[in-house]
């Protein structure tokens, strides 16, 4: 008998080319997603006079500099230009299939790799954007890599790695109405803590993933790196399947059952040993609100935030009380009665047609008290949203329906919070100045900013939801 | 790349937790290119206030200037994988931080760009603090090869992954180093995509 191996060890040894006695290992990588931000890569990889070894292999898409608005006229701040122009002609040169501005298949990169199928279980994905993690939920082992190791994978198609320990992350239990992906996310980081799973590849496990969808489960592996994971993973199954089929990218007819047959073995051995096990009750999780300025500050919406004069730590008191000095917010104060200036719902945590229905659920026929911004995931979102009518829910609740990027999110293509505004939001990272210099940020579930939107604070969803079709 | 054996320089003591990627270079400067200095905007939010008023941090105090070691809290560059990151601190004059733990990707990245990540406890960076600030101009010394740190009177030990440390010992590139594998990644590719086809993507 063979050693039980677990889903992470067969993902690593099925990509291991070689392994040096120092214990780094070289890897195989099946697909290689770049955007606007691997100039520096390719400016590496020109200068060592090299060239991409499997363009085949690589895609492109433009995502965290383009536009909201306007696509159809020529972008206006030269700067922000030049990063899609560059993009454009690093990957025509070399290429590379890419995703650009104009193009219908056009979206965040983590939400158009699985929507045209080139997100496949089994496969090994690496990006230059630390939410790569999200490619984990259809079981393929995904994680983000800078500047020199995009480089080194466009040179190489391979990368140098070291073999992380194994968490599994098992969470069992119905989810109750009003709890989604999001707030199984939240509960788990504020659970294990931001840097808790640092060195770690995450296995999740347990009824309420498995009940999960593949939008949740892709929020939820998109915010292992907010735990700190190297990378989150799902074994795949009928779920994962069934979502896959008919995707331009995804193998037809007797290859595509071949394929799955060979999934189908992508599961933990029963016996198999994680180096750490953390468990969760889903039954008990509520809908989860960040108050502080990391994405650990999470509490469930009917807390209060933190007293740092009730905290006991010195280091933490000192914490808490800059967090909340940032966050304008008096210590003790209950959730519910914080205001929001403006909500944003998108970013590649939240932004797929299961994230637009939730919030249209929660909006439709009411009006949101504060300006807003809806960017949906990808282009092909936005036509399937408009063709289901959630983008006039949106613009009768007063937000604007924008297209298609990384938008408020990172704020690196002119959606910014304004300095000192509070703003209620399906992103990833509540840091200091994420969404603009000053911007207070909370994060939640799109079902929950949309309460907050309607309320003007933010609000429990479950209360509104009450005689609802979801 | 520059090899790191072993440095004496000046520490600045920056003993907050989860500065990530964002705080360490803010999203904006991503588009600069690196000829243009990334050093010069580093910290750039915690330096100064949105009118551009100089607020009270460490680096703004010019006995910071030309330090080469940072001590910092834990999970420092969490977040973003962005390298622009560690371009910014070792354009400043960093070549090794200190902290008890290191977001993942900032490590890799570090690394990559000769700058050292060194793992103490939080009580050593507490300890290590407390003797710079009794005696600021006093060099700290950090050994690779044996992974100590002399700080005040005494000696500290750290930890760092053997893998990278093997890379700054000896200056390694990787892309030279992938190159001596020409021949097994051939075969490795060949091999995977026989065995599991489906790894090539479908044509549309």
């Amino acid at each position: 008998m063979s050693e039980p191996l677990t889903l992470i060890d067969k993902s690593w040894f099925a990509h291991e080319i070689v392994r040096r006695d120092d214990g780094a290992s070289l890897l195989w990588v099946d697909r290689h997603y770049v955007h606007e931000g691997s100039f520096h890569a390719f400016s590496q990889m020109k200068e060592s006079g090299r060239g991409v070894a499997e363009p085949g292999l690589t895609f492109g898409v433009a995502d965290h500099y383009v536009p909201t608005h306007g696509r159809d006229q020529v972008i206006a701040n030269p700067e922000i230009a030049a990063m899609v122009r560059n993009l454009e002609a690093n990957t025509a040169e070399s290429r590379i299939t890419l995703f650009s501005l104009r193009d219908p298949r056009q979206g965040i990169v983590h939400v158009v790799g699985p929507e045209q199928g080139l997100t496949l279980p089994g496969l090994l994905i690496v990006c230059g954007d630390s939410h790569t993690s999200t490619h984990g939920a259809f079981g393929a082992y995904a994680f983000g890599i800078g500047a020199s190791e995009v480089a080194h994978v466009l040179m190489t198609q391979t990368l140098w790695q070291r073999k992380p320990k194994r968490m599994r992350i098992t969470v069992d239990g119905a989810a109750t109405i009003g709890v989604g992906a999001k707030d199984i996310a939240l509960a788990i980081i504020a659970h294990v803590g931001a840097d808790g799973a640092q060195g770690h590849a995450i296995e999740f496990g347990g009824s309420t993933i498995r009940a999960l969808s593949m939008e949740g489960r892709m929020t939820l592996c998109n915010l292992s790196i907010e735990a700190g994971g190297r990378c989150g993973m799902i074994a795949p199954d009928t779920t994962t399947f069934a979502y896959l089929k008919g995707r331009p990218y995804v193998p037809k007819g007797d290859a595509l059952d071949r394929a799955v047959d060979d999934w189908s073995a992508l599961v933990s051995d029963p016996d198999a040993n994680f180096d750490r096990e953390v468990k969760l009750d889903g039954n008990i999780i509520a809908p989860i609100v960040t108050w502080g300025t990391t994405p650990d500050d999470a509490l469930p919406i009917d807390a209060r935030v933190p007293d740092p004069a009730r905290e006991a730590n010195p280091v933490r008191a000192k914490y808490l009380r800059d967090a909340l000095d940032y966050m304008a917010i008096a210590p003790g104060r209950k959730l519910t009665e914080i205001p929001i200036d403006r909500v944003f719902i998108g970013s590649c945590t939240n932004s797929r047609i299961e994230d637009l229905r939730a919030a249209a659920a929660v909006l439709a026929g009411r009006v949101s008290k504060v300006p807003g911004l809806v960017s949906p995931g990808s282009s092909s979102v936005k036509r399937q949203a408009e063709g289901e009518g959630l983008d006039r829910i949106f613009r009768d609740a007063g937000l604007e329906w924008a297209e298609s990027g990384c938008s408020m999110c990172v704020g690196i293509n002119g959606d910014i919070v304004p300095p000192g505004e509070r703003c209620a939001s399906t992103t990833n990272r509540n840091f200091r100045g994420r969404q603009g210099p000053g911007a207070r940020t909370h994060l939640m579930s799109p079902a929950m900013v949309a309460a907050a939107a309607v309320s003007g604070h933010l609000a429990d969803v479950r209360p509104l939801l009450a005689g609802r079709k979801l | 790349m520059e090899k790191f054996v072993r440095l004496s320089a000046k520490a600045c003591p920056l003993p907050l937790p989860n500065l990530n990627t964002d705080q360490i270079l803010p999203a904006r400067y991503l588009k600069w290119p690196r000829s243009k200095g990334l050093g010069s905007v580093l910290f750039q939010d915690l330096r100064f206030d949105g009118d551009g008023n100089v607020k009270d941090f460490p680096f703004n105090q010019p006995i910071w200037k030309d330090a080469k070691i940072l001590l910092t809290g834990r999970n420092f560059g969490g977040g973003s994988s962005r390298e622009a990151a560690v371009y910014a601190l070792y354009d400043h004059g960093f070549r090794c931080v200190v902290a008890p733990s290191f977001g993942d990707i900032f490590a890799q990245n570090a690394v990559k760009n000769g700058l050292l990540t060194a793992i103490v406890s939080d009580v050593d960076i507490t300890d290590m603090a407390a003797a710079i600030s009794a005696n600021p101009e006093r060099p700290v010394v950090v050994d690779l090869d044996s992974k100590t740190i002399a700080c005040g009177n005494r000696i500290y030990e750290f930890e760092i992954d053997p893998v990278s440390r093997n890379q700054l010992l000896n200056g390694w590139d990787d892309v030279d180093l992938t190159g001596s594998y020409r021949d097994r990644i051939a075969k490795f590719s060949t091999e995977h995509r026989a065995l599991r086809p489906w790894v090539v993507p479908a044509r549309e």
